[in-house]
């Protein structure tokens, strides 16, 4: 059974919808990119829970401080909830480290990324509803809202460095011991998703200041970046209570 | 013309059934401050060294997590198959990570 | 099937359709046809290699106190040989497979994302090549296949040997883990109407199950590897004793991936015979439906086993006791498709081909294998036989037996469809029988010197603890596989010029690929067929064998959208251009940013080299490289 080839060449054409963009068809009616990234989201849950995994089973292993949230001996492995209780242990004085984990600074660095998560949401609905009335305001368009997201990203990742920074005068690096090793692998792989993200806002934001983003096909691109900034916040929430807030 | 409209609805039906708006990104906004807040403020009382410390701030993180995974990511407005997608790597991590964590004698099971 | 207008075969000269040839348009090809014949020639090419490495293993341990080699070279032998096999040949053999067939087989045109398909293949060819080449400076890694740390830490494992094998693996995972994302898409979004999840080739599901496993399992190693690069580069304490590291932590994140890994091994291989042996039996599949569910089994299961790896370091009770459970339990879904397999044959009309051979050894080979697995499973019977050649045994059985067999029997399988041509039977028998034969006669007596305590990776050993003979038998066996090797490249080069004629149904399978010409064309389809049931071709051409399934059409709507049409049979020959069909442009980026990722891993090995400044500049020259490529890429249409 051979196939009518005239009719063939007719059919083939594309499918446009009613923008005049054209689409494929699709078993789900979905697209393509969206369920790539949730996939991707997926494999990066097991990712983060490697490095999560890690930071866990090490805890409280280290042989020498700075220790996370307790006070600890520049040299032996005597660590402490307080800061007399090392010294009670045999530690000299001028030897006491104290905890290094700064709750109130990555309280607000959390919640400034908290926020940019909320930017984003609005950069999204800048986008999808451009030129529709109402949205024509500066504070309600993508422009502003992509801006306001990559500048809060970015805000956190100068929390970070400030606290990397910090951490390294107090004496943790990533080489001291188990904990600066899992923590500034663990935080680093996050901050570098971070980094990429805010790379990928700018580029969606010089774009938009190029030739403005409407129309399905850039909802879907904003969309993709959108999903993937939230998963990085969501990430942060796990880390922020797992790393920083329960001992 | 109907059969185009037809086709042009059928490739958006499956998108998504209804959209979050303003109302519920600003709700989000203010249960994610508003537990973060709690969360902090619970770090500096005396419950901290209680035992439920630990169980409590993992769940107001859960439902942090949740609220921005459902309304932000719109995972609960969209198609299932990205809710089974999510799920199914968010499982396969949370397991790995409690089974890792029982394996290096974290976790107690039993005795 | 009267072909009147069949094509030259493409072996016969320029493609009948119009496609490009010449090295240009296979270094630009976004064609997923032939992105699985790139990855299916070199493939073989590093099949070839890690054969020789155990070649030369098995000469050396051919009788005891052999001198053939030392006992460095026969370290960096052994971990060669299961890294090749294990990453270089059978993981991209399948994955040659999963390109070539997945858009066929549920009426495709393409993949979903063409430019990274090519992009997982380049980054495996360099990155094989990466890990391969330092074999010539006598720096081949040589910590095993699955590098413990800290044994592959700086302070035990101080050359370069590591580092090649840290970073060609991390380089390699990528490879994997965007193909991965790729057939998920692909299988989500690009089925026929009509193709229901549940009506889709065995195959198709083996492989979509297979990228899963791929997606979860890969992130537990590459984090793994990142945990061993950045100690032995950046001087981390990940798996520093003396820092309070745990020596289990590799061993545990290793094995998370490790164990999905082996399933990722096979189950392509379970498709593949799951498409040969309902052609050969002219019967469709005995329990579809449990066929399907047991590998979704086996994929989650194998999430919870992987600690029966480690039965010997002493982990407790408890923990053992729920891996020996688990393991036990996956043995049952893996059994319960032997049944089907036998159960599709019994009663059949059976045609003993070449490919069928190779299915019904994969059934008896596997079950073997499967049946040494089961023993291991349980800890105190592993204590004795872990590192030992029983486990050797084990793998091979269900390396060899199962993965290599059943990848085998898909070649012969397909490559009709894929050339045109079939490869000669007489010397496929050739082939089969001195690979069997052989395959067996290496690796059973392994069972026997394993009982007996020789131990695993050993470079040689005394005479008089009952293990010569065994030994000696297994090298003749090894001897004989390569021979069946011989007649398998003989038989590829001779029948991809001189093989029979094939038309679109090579066989009288009953599936969508085989209703298209062999070769197909770079559209595929010129027309997307409406899927009724399982084997929509056996509908068409042998409604008799599908009378029992379950036949339905997918709604009006569906077909309008897709343009689709009832399953038919294509022989004419237009370009896509004739057909109004748009293909993606074909284009040197994926193989450029392959080229420039591979290059800014590469920079890494300088720090340990010693040039630090040059290592700096390859490593941010490549990364600028890389992105600069992968910018241009982005913002460049598909077609």
């Amino acid at each position: 059974m051979t196939v009518a080839t005239a009719v063939a060449t007719a059919d083939n054409a594309h499918a446009g919808d009613s923008h005049g963009e054209h689409t494929h068809y699709t078993t789900t009616g979905l697209e393509h990119r969206k369920i790539a990234i949730w996939a991707f989201i997926g494999s990066e849950c097991m990712l983060f829970a490697s490095l999560i995994s890690t930071y866990l089973v090490y805890k409280g292993r280290s042989k020498i401080g700075p220790m996370p949230h307790e006070f600890s001996c520049k040299v032996s492995n005597v660590v402490a909830q307080t800061a007399e209780g090392v010294a009670a242990l045999g530690c000299a004085a001028g030897d006491v480290m104290k905890p290094i984990l700064d709750i109130p600074v990555t309280s607000q660095s959390t919640f400034v990324l908290l926020m940019s998560s909320l930017a984003m949401v609005l950069a999204l609905e800048g986008v999808e509803n451009h030129g529709k009335p109402g949205y024509d305001r500066w504070y309600k368009g993508s422009k502003f809202w992509l801006g306001m997201t990559a500048l809060m990203g970015a805000t956190f990742l100068g929390y970070q460095s400030y606290e990397f920074t910090s951490f390294v005068h107090e004496g943790l690096t990533i080489t001291t011991n188990l904990f600066g090793s899992s923590f500034f692998t663990l935080t680093g792989f996050h901050g570098a998703h971070v980094t990429v993200g805010v790379l990928w806002l700018l580029t969606l934001l010089a774009i938009d200041m190029k030739r403005g983003l409407k129309g399905r096909n850039d909802v879907l691109v904003v969309d993709i970046c959108a999903l993937y900034w939230h998963f990085v916040d969501v990430v942060w929430i796990a880390i922020f209570t797992l790393i920083y807030l329960i001992q | 013309m109907s059969d185009q409209n037809t086709q042009a609805a059928h490739a958006h039906a499956a998108d998504h059934k209804e959209h979050p708006t303003w109302k519920q990104y600003k709700w989000v906004a203010f249960w994610l401050t508003l537990i973060t807040a709690v969360e902090v403020w619970v770090y500096y009382t005396p419950f901290k060294d209680s035992s439920l410390f630990a169980p409590t701030l993992l769940v107001m993180s859960a439902v942090k997590f949740t609220i921005v995974v459902a309304y932000y990511m719109h995972i609960k407005y969209d198609h299932w198959i990205f809710k089974r997608l999510f799920l199914i790597g968010l499982t396969m991590a949370g397991g790995t990570l409690m089974a890792l964590l029982f394996l290096f004698g974290k976790l107690k099971i039993g005795g | 099937m009267a072909t009147t207008a069949a094509p030259a075969p493409m072996t016969a000269g320029a493609y009948a359709h119009g496609e490009a040839t010449g090295i240009w348009s296979w270094l630009t090809t976004v064609d997923h046809k032939r992105i699985g014949t790139l990855y299916l020639w070199t493939a073989l090419t590093f099949f070839l290699v890690g054969g020789i490495e155990a070649l030369i293993m098995r000469i050396q341990l051919m009788g005891p106190n052999g001198q053939v080699v030392s006992a460095e070279v026969f370290n960096q032998l052994f971990t060669m040989h299961g890294t090749t096999m294990v990453f270089l040949a059978i993981m991209p053999l399948s994955a040659a497979f999963f390109n070539y067939l997945i858009p066929l087989q549920i009426g495709a045109r393409d993949v979903a994302f063409p430019r990274l398909n090519a992009f997982s293949y380049w980054v495996y060819l360099f990155g094989g090549i990466f890990m391969t080449v330092p074999i010539f400076f006598s720096a081949a890694p040589n910590g095993g296949w699955f590098g413990y740390a800290p044994l592959t830490t700086m302070q035990f494992s101080g050359g370069l040997n590591i580092d090649f094998w840290v970073i060609g693996l991390q380089i390699l995972g990528i490879s994997s883990l965007a193909a991965a994302f790729n057939f998920i898409t692909t299988i989500i979004n690009m089925r026929a109407p009509g193709m229901t999840l549940m009506r889709m080739p065995i195959f198709t599901w083996m492989s979509f199950v297979v990228q899963f496993l791929l997606i979860l399992a890969f992130p537990a190693i590459t984090i793994a590897l990142v945990f061993l690069l950045f100690d032995r580069f950046f001087g981390t304490q990940f798996y520093e004793i003396a820092a309070g590291a745990d020596p289990l932590l590799w061993q545990h994140l290793f094995w998370v991936f490790g164990h999905p890994e082996v399933y990722i091994l096979i189950l392509p291989a379970f498709g593949l015979v799951s498409e040969i042996l309902p052609t050969f039996s002219r019967k469709p599949l005995f329990g579809y439906n449990v066929v399907v569910y047991s590998g979704i089994m086996i994929g989650f299961l194998g999430f919870g086993v992987w600690a029966h790896h480690m039965f010997a370091v002493g982990m407790g009770a408890t923990a053992d006791t729920i891996f020996s459970l688990a393991t036990m339990l996956i043995g049952i879904p893996t059994g319960v498709k032997i049944f089907n397999w036998i159960a599709t044959m019994w009663g059949g009309s059976l045609r003993f081909t070449v490919a069928m051979k190779f299915a019904i050894a994969l059934v008896a080979l596997f079950t073997i294998g499967g049946i040494s697995g089961v023993m291991h499973s349980s800890p105190p019977t592993d204590l004795q036989q872990t590192d030992t050649y029983f486990i050797v045994a084990h793998f091979h059985y269900v390396l060899v037996g199962g993965s290599i067999m059943g990848i085998f029997g898909g070649i012969y399988h397909y490559f009709p469809k894929m050339t045109g041509r079939y490869l000669s039977e007489k010397l496929g028998n050739w082939h089969f029988w001195f690979f069997a034969i052989g395959m067996n006669l290496t690796f059973f007596p392994m069972h026997y010197s394993g009982m007996l305590g020789m131990p695993r990776r050993i470079y040689t050993y005394d005479a008089g603890q009952g293990w010569d003979q065994f030994n000696w038998w297994s090298t003749v066996g090894t001897i004989l596989m390569f021979v069946g090797a011989i007649f398998f490249i003989a038989n590829f080069f001779r029948s991809r010029k001189n093989g029979a004629i094939a038309p679109n149904d090579a066989w009288g399978a009953g599936t969508l690929e085989w209703s298209i010409p062999s070769p197909p064309p770079d559209y595929n389809f010129a027309q997307i067929p409406v899927v009724t049931s399982r084997y929509p071709l056996w509908d068409l051409k042998h409604p008799e064998m599908t009378a029992d399934l379950v036949h339905s059409a997918p709604d009006e709507m569906t077909i309008t959208d897709s343009h689709a049409v009832p399953v038919h049979e294509e022989t004419e020959y237009k370009t896509a251009k004739e057909l109004g069909i748009p293909m993606p442009f074909p284009t040197i980026k994926p193989l450029f940013a392959a080229l420039f990722m591979v290059v800014m891993f590469s920079g890494l090995i300088f720090i340990h080299v010693g040039i630090f400044p040059l290592a700096m500049a390859i490593t941010i020259g490549g990364a600028l490289l890389f992105i600069g490529t992968l910018y241009g890429w982005l913002t460049s249409p598909l077609e």
